[in-house]
Parts: structure tokens; C-alpha cells; sequence
């Protein structure tokens, strides 16, 4: 047995055995639950110990009222919104972009926010709204492309933005939600912004971040060290802190150009959460001397849930599982999602149904 | 489904939401015994077994990495006949055209078409074309005939407890050439898209024990497993080491989000064969043309009737279901 395989099957044999009190650990970031769901770590667990999906999808937490407002713009005359493929499903307050593009809206999807480039030098007459959602990561790709945008004086583009930022979730769902005891910090996340982002919040309400990254090994060994860091902070008193399990990407302070970047372009702000509701400052918005750039964004306020009965505020909280939910598996299902959970193929709902999953 | 009034992107996956319009609407008014059975190619009377077969391709870019819409044509609806161990003779083509195509790309796609029919050893014995307004593009229709051996009962439903599962190369590659060709990015990935012809001849020749057959296209071999552990009341189990995965597409999945179970292939088959025979048939395999990553994947169990998962690498397991939606690329 070679000596990674030795330590996997050390882990694993603690996993499954531990029986001390119950323990939560929270993955905050969407990619997380879906290499959970694919690498069935979560079948490896011991009954004592949980992993809950958090509000780290950037489709899932996306309001309803950015739909409808970029569905209003995608039937505007010579508008054309460009959007990521995962967002075009999801459920405004009555349809879907995808639903409006088959009543004959103007929707694109792009792999990448500066295909948008292309498209808009193609057609210098019609006026383009990139979908600007997503976190810390995508925040530097917008970035990018608002420098492209400034620098060849590009008039017919604009962002409709929705950015979100990771520490004012995380410190809004410790303070009140109540069952969780660490987190699994979002890799991703970390290799913009850095690790250290996650030290005032372990240090503040005492609770363990192991940055982790996406491979089967490096994800099991950061969800290993997370519970075992929780336990022996309870048994020992050991501080909790911030690990990164995820060195070969994140560093300590993050990737500086990126982060320069997005402070050139982007400014906090307040944020509203679909299902949540508003968070102080934890969004982003286009600086005020780039407003020409901005197709709206700072009027977006409204969130309807489609279906009163979906849970997907209690389960982005870390409240409820997707199985709680009247709705999972039969009122609400991918193709007819209900509630955005179910709509992103990393969003909570979806994982849990189609990998079967009951914790 | 039944809830919608318009046609989505997602009915045309391959996924739930296809099956649930053949269901809903094409099986309502085509019904027949030969259509319900859901297979890959019908097998009617006649004289002798006769496996029929239709298929239609509207892929974009009309050209790419491995391949083109006419050499796609034809191994699409040869494959689904060879799936049913049948001999595949002849086929038809409907050709769609768009104004504006240009002509010598329909000439290297015919070409092509006419190529890989040789190749195939199929006659092209009916044809249509019609022209339609549109931006260039072309659209094809085949349908092809073959003939099946007596005594041989190659299904979906026959797949039996203790079977070998194999798979006859890289899952993935096809729809990871595409999706690259289309997004711009620069790699060497290609199509596989090929006929499957020398490969099941190859192991029905061997006589080796052969309970089911399946190409990999769209939905990717997750659904196919699912789909087959359905229709033949059993449970697909496999390792999630010992599915052949190009390198290549491998990272590409690895930064799209994607999953290389889910992604379609054009010139891949999963066989069922008796556990005693699956040794032979994977060396059978590997020493055709378009075989040589072949590998055997798992087996055939009676754990949970029409279930299938993954052992995967570090001892977990992963429950496998068909493909929800298009499977689009992530954000982030």
C-alpha cells in the first residue's frame, strides 16, 4: 500500500467510525457539493457527521427579479442579453430566460464573458447585456472584460450585474444559523481572494475553514481535517483556524492582479439573496464613473418565490436538506424546477436528486 | 413535459426531457410494438429479421476535429443497426439544405457521407433533398436497413445478472471535439465518430456470448447504463478506475464542469457479454480499428433492479440516473 492510499484508508476509517456528538460542516461552494455527490464521499460518513450545502451556487442565490429584468431586456427591440448556460433555466417570477427565448427573445449563451466582444463588434447596431452573476471568481473575468470594454471604447455593451462576495454570507449564516460548526471554504474563491480571507471569520465565531480543492483525494483529506479539526476544538480546546487543503492553487494572499482588477472597476454593496433576502454588503456594483456600463443593476430589489411551498431559502441556510422539501422529486424536478436549488446543476436539489442522495 | 407549450434546447439531449417527448407526443401517434420497444433499431418481419432504423443530424459545426455531419450520418444509423446484432445493407438519406450553403462544403460533406458508407458496407439506396430559407446550414436524415441472424437476441432487455460490462474506448471524446470547435478552444481533441461494424462482427464471429449491445451517443454512458439497467430489471455496477478517459478531455471536462460519464460519444459501444467470455472479447475489442482503449468497466448485478452506480476512486459510491437537461458549462 503506498502511502497516500494508507492515509485514504486512515481517513476514511475515521469517517465512518466517528461516534462522538454530531457534527456540521457546511461546503459553501456549489462545485464542492457536486464533487461530493461524484466522488460519494458523503456515503462514506459516519451518521454523526454532515455535510449541508450552502448558499455558494451562484445561479441558486441569483433573485428572481434579475430573471425578469433581464428577460425584460432580452424582449426589448435590438437587445440581446448573453448569458452563462446554467442561468438560462432558471425561474423567473412567471418564466424562464430559455422559456422567453422560445417566444422569440434575443438570448445567447457564451462559454465566456468576452465572446461578448465578438458579438458586439459583429453587430454594432444592437446592444448587448452580459448576465453578470457569480462570486469573487467570475468578479475578475468581468473585470477583464469591463477593461476591453473601456480601452476600444465599446458603446453597445452593458453588464446587468448580480455579484456576490463570499465573507458577508458566511458571517450572516453563523450568526444565524445554528447548527453549523465549520466550513469547507470554497477553492476557487480562495485562489482569487487568497486564504487569509477566512481568518477574521474562523477567529470571530470559532469555527474551522479548510480551503479545499475539487480532486477526490484533496477534497476528502480538507472534509477529514475539518471534522477532526471541529472535534478537537470541542475535546481539546485546539483554536480553530484556517487550513488549506488546496496549496497547489491557493496561496496565502490570493492572486493580486486580480484582485487590483476588480477594486478598478467594481465597488461594494448591498446584495439581495434569492430566498435569503438582503445582505449588507455583500455584493458588488460597477464604480459610478463606469455607470454607462451598468444596464440597471441597482434597482434589482424583488424576489417571489414561483411555488410557496418550495424550501429552497431553508436549505440554501443550511437549514433543511433537498429531501425535506414537499416539493423534491415530483412537484419540483430539473426540468421543471421550482426553485433555483434545482435548476443548477450544482445546486443543492439537483445533486441530491439526480445522484440519489439522502444526506 | 406535459406542462410545457413550447419546445426547449433541452428536448433535444438525449435525457429525460427527450424521452418524455417520444413518449408524449411521436409514441402517441406512431405507436406500434416495434416503435414502443424504445430500442435502437426496430426488427420487423420479413423476409428473414429485418432491424430498421432512422436517424436525424443537425449538428453545428458542420465540419469539425475527426469528422463532419456526412460521415456522422451514416455511422449513427449504421451503429444503431449493428446494436442489434444486426447486418446493416442499406440506407436512405434526406438532405435539408439551407439557402446560402456553400457548395463545395457540400460536396466534401457528401463525399464524406459516401466515404464512410463504403466503409461501412452500406448502399445508399434512397435520397431526398429539399432546400429551405436559413443562414447555410445542413441538416440530414438516414434511415438504413440490416439483416439479423437467426437465434440471435442482442436487446436492451437481455443485459443478465453476472454479465462483464465493456466499453470499446474514451468516453467523451466526440462531444468534447465539438463543444471545443465551437467554443474556440484550441486542443487536439477528435471525434470518434466511426462505424462500430468490425467490432461486433468481430465478437459475434468469435462466438462469443453477446446479451446486449449499445452505442454511447448522446446522454453519455451514465444514461445509457441507467436506460439499459431499466429496461433488462437489473443493476449496472461499475469502476470508476477502469473507465477509459482520454487525458485531453479528461481536463476539458475538469475545467467546464462537465462529466465524461455524461458526454456523448459517436463511434462507442457498451457490450454485455458472459463474465466467462469478457477476457476474450475485450482483446477482440481492443484489436479493432476503433477499439484499442477498450476496457472492461464492471458488471452486471441483482443488487436493486434497474439501478447503476460507480465505485469511484477513493471507495465511495455514486448512483447514476439519466442525463437532466443539456448539461450546460458551468460559471464557475
Amino acid at each position: 500500500m503506498t502511502d497516500i492510499s494508507y492515509k485514504i484508508t486512515q481517513m476514511k476509517s475515521w469517517l465512518a467510525a466517528y461516534d462522538g456528538p454530531d457534527i456540521s460542516v457546511m461546503e459553501v461552494c456549489g462545485s464542492h457539493t457536486a464533487a461530493i455527490s461524484k466522488y460519494g464521499i458523503s456515503g462514506l460518513l459516519s451518521p454523526k457527521l454532515h455535510l449541508i450545502s450552502g448558499p455558494g451556487c451562484p445561479v441558486c442565490v441569483t433573485p428572481t427579479g434579475y430573471i425578469d429584468r433581464l428577460i425584460g431586456l432580452s424582449m426589448e427591440a435590438d437587445t440581446t442579453v448573453v448569458t452563462f448556460g446554467d442561468l438560462i433555466r432558471v425561474p423567473g417570477r412567471e418564466k424562464s430566460l430559455a422559456e422567453a427565448k422560445g417566444e422569440g427573445a434575443s438570448v445567447v449563451m457564451v462559454y465566456s464573458p468576452m465572446d461578448i466582444l465578438r458579438l458586439a463588434k459583429e453587430k454594432p447596431a444592437q446592444h448587448f447585456v452580459f448576465a453578470a452573476v457569480g462570486f469573487e471568481t467570475t468578479a475578475p473575468v468581468y473585470a477583464m472584460l469591463m477593461e476591453q470594454l473601456v480601452e476600444e471604447q465599446i458603446a453597445n455593451v452593458q453588464l446587468l450585474t448580480a455579484l456576490k462576495t463570499m465573507p458577508p454570507v458566511i458571517r450572516w449564516l453563523c450568526e444565524h444559523s445554528g447548527k453549523i460548526d465549520g466550513f469547507l471554504a470554497p477553492g476557487h474563491v480562495a485562489a482569487v481572494t487568497g486564504a487569509e480571507l477566512f481568518i477574521p471569520l474562523a477567529k470571530r465565531y470559532q469555527m474551522p475553514f479548510g480551503v479545499a480543492g475539487f480532486g477526490a483525494e484533496e477534497l476528502l483529506l480538507a472534509v477529514y481535517g475539518t471534522f477532526r479539526a471541529v472535534q478537537q476544538y470541542r475535546e481539546c480546546g485546539m483554536a480553530p483556524t484556517v487550513k488549506n487543503y488546496y496549496p497547489s492553487v491557493v496561496t496565502a494572499q490570493g492572486n493580486p492582479c486580480a484582485k487590483v482588477l476588480v477594486e478598478k472597476y467594481f465597488e461594494p454593496c448591498d446584495a439581495l439573496w434569492r430566498g435569503i433576502g438582503v445582505i449588507e454588503g455583500s455584493g458588488r456594483r460597477l464604480k459610478s464613473e463606469y455607470a454607462g456600463f451598468d444596464a440597471g443593476s441597482e434597482l434589482l430589489m424583488e424576489d417571489h418565490k414561483k411555488n410557496q411551498a418550495c424550501r429552497c431559502d431553508q436549505i440554501l441556510m443550511g437549514r433543511a436538506l433537498p429531501g425535506d422539501c414537499p416539493l423534491f422529486g415530483t412537484g419540483c424536478t430539473p426540468l421543471h424546477p421550482q426553485g433555483a436549488c434545482m435548476v443548477s446543476e450544482e445546486g443543492s436539489c439537483h445533486q441530491y436528486l439526480m445522484f440519489h442522495r439522502t444526506r | 413535459m406535459s406542462q410545457e407549450k413550447k419546445i426547449t434546447m433541452a428536448h433535444g439531449s438525449g435525457g429525460r426531457a427527450t424521452n418524455d417527448l417520444i413518449r408524449e407526443i411521436f409514441a402517441q401517434e406512431f405507436s406500434n410494438p416495434v416503435l414502443n420497444a424504445m430500442e435502437d433499431a426496430a426488427v420487423v418481419p420479413g423476409n428473414g429479421k429485418i432491424a430498421v432504423t432512422t436517424d436525424s443530424f443537425v449538428v453545428e459545426p458542420l465540419e469539425f476535429p475527426g469528422g463532419d455531419i456526412g460521415r456522422l450520418s451514416v455511422c449513427g444509423t449504421v451503429n444503431d443497426l449493428l446494436m442489434r446484432g444486426a447486418v446493416p445493407k442499406y440506407i436512405t438519406c434526406g438532405f435539408i439544405l439551407q439557402e446560402g450553403l456553400d457548395m463545395e462544403l457540400l460536396r466534401r460533406i457528401v463525399h464524406s457521407l459516401a466515404v464512410t458508407a463504403c466503409e461501412a458496407g452500406v448502399e445508399i439506396v434512397a435520397g431526398d433533398t429539399k432546400v429551405i430559407e436559413g443562414k447555410g446550414g445542413l441538416l440530414i436524415n438516414t434511415s438504413g436497413v440490416g439483416f439479423v441472424q437467426e437465434k440471435l437476441c442482442v436487446s436492451a432487455a437481455n443485459c443478465q445478472i453476472g454479465d462483464a460490462i465493456l466499453v470499446s474506448g474514451y468516453m467523451g471524446d466526440h462531444h468534447a471535439a465539438i463543444l471545443s470547435q465551437r467554443m474556440g478552444i484550441c486542443n487536439t481533441i477528435q471525434s470518434d465518430c466511426a462505424p462500430l461494424g468490425e467490432m461486433v462482427r468481430a465478437l459475434l464471429e468469435a462466438g462469443i456470448d453477446v446479451h446486449c449491445l449499445r452505442d454511447i451517443t448522446r446522454g453519455g454512458l451514465g444514461t445509457v447504463l441507467k436506460e439499459l439497467a431499466e429496461a433488462s430489471q437489473v443493476t449496472m455496477a461499475i469502476e470508476e478506475a477502469l473507465i477509459p478517459v482520454n487525458a485531453q478531455v479528461r481536463d476539458f471536462c475538469g475545467l467546464m464542469g462537465l462529466d465524461p460519464l455524461y458526454m456523448g460519444n459517436e463511434g462507442k459501444l457498451v457490450a454485455f457479454v458472459a463474465q466467462e467470455d469478457a477476457g476474450r472479447a475485450c482483446e477482440i475489442l481492443a484489436s479493432c480499428a476503433y477499439g484499442a482503449h477498450a476496457a472492461v468497466i464492471g458488471r452486471v448485478t441483482d443488487e436493486e433492479p434497474g439501478s447503476a452506480y460507480v465505485n469511484t476512486g477513493i471507495g465511495g459510491k455514486r448512483v447514476l440516473d439519466v442525463l437532466f437537461g443539456e448539461g450546460l458549462p458551468r460559471i464557475c
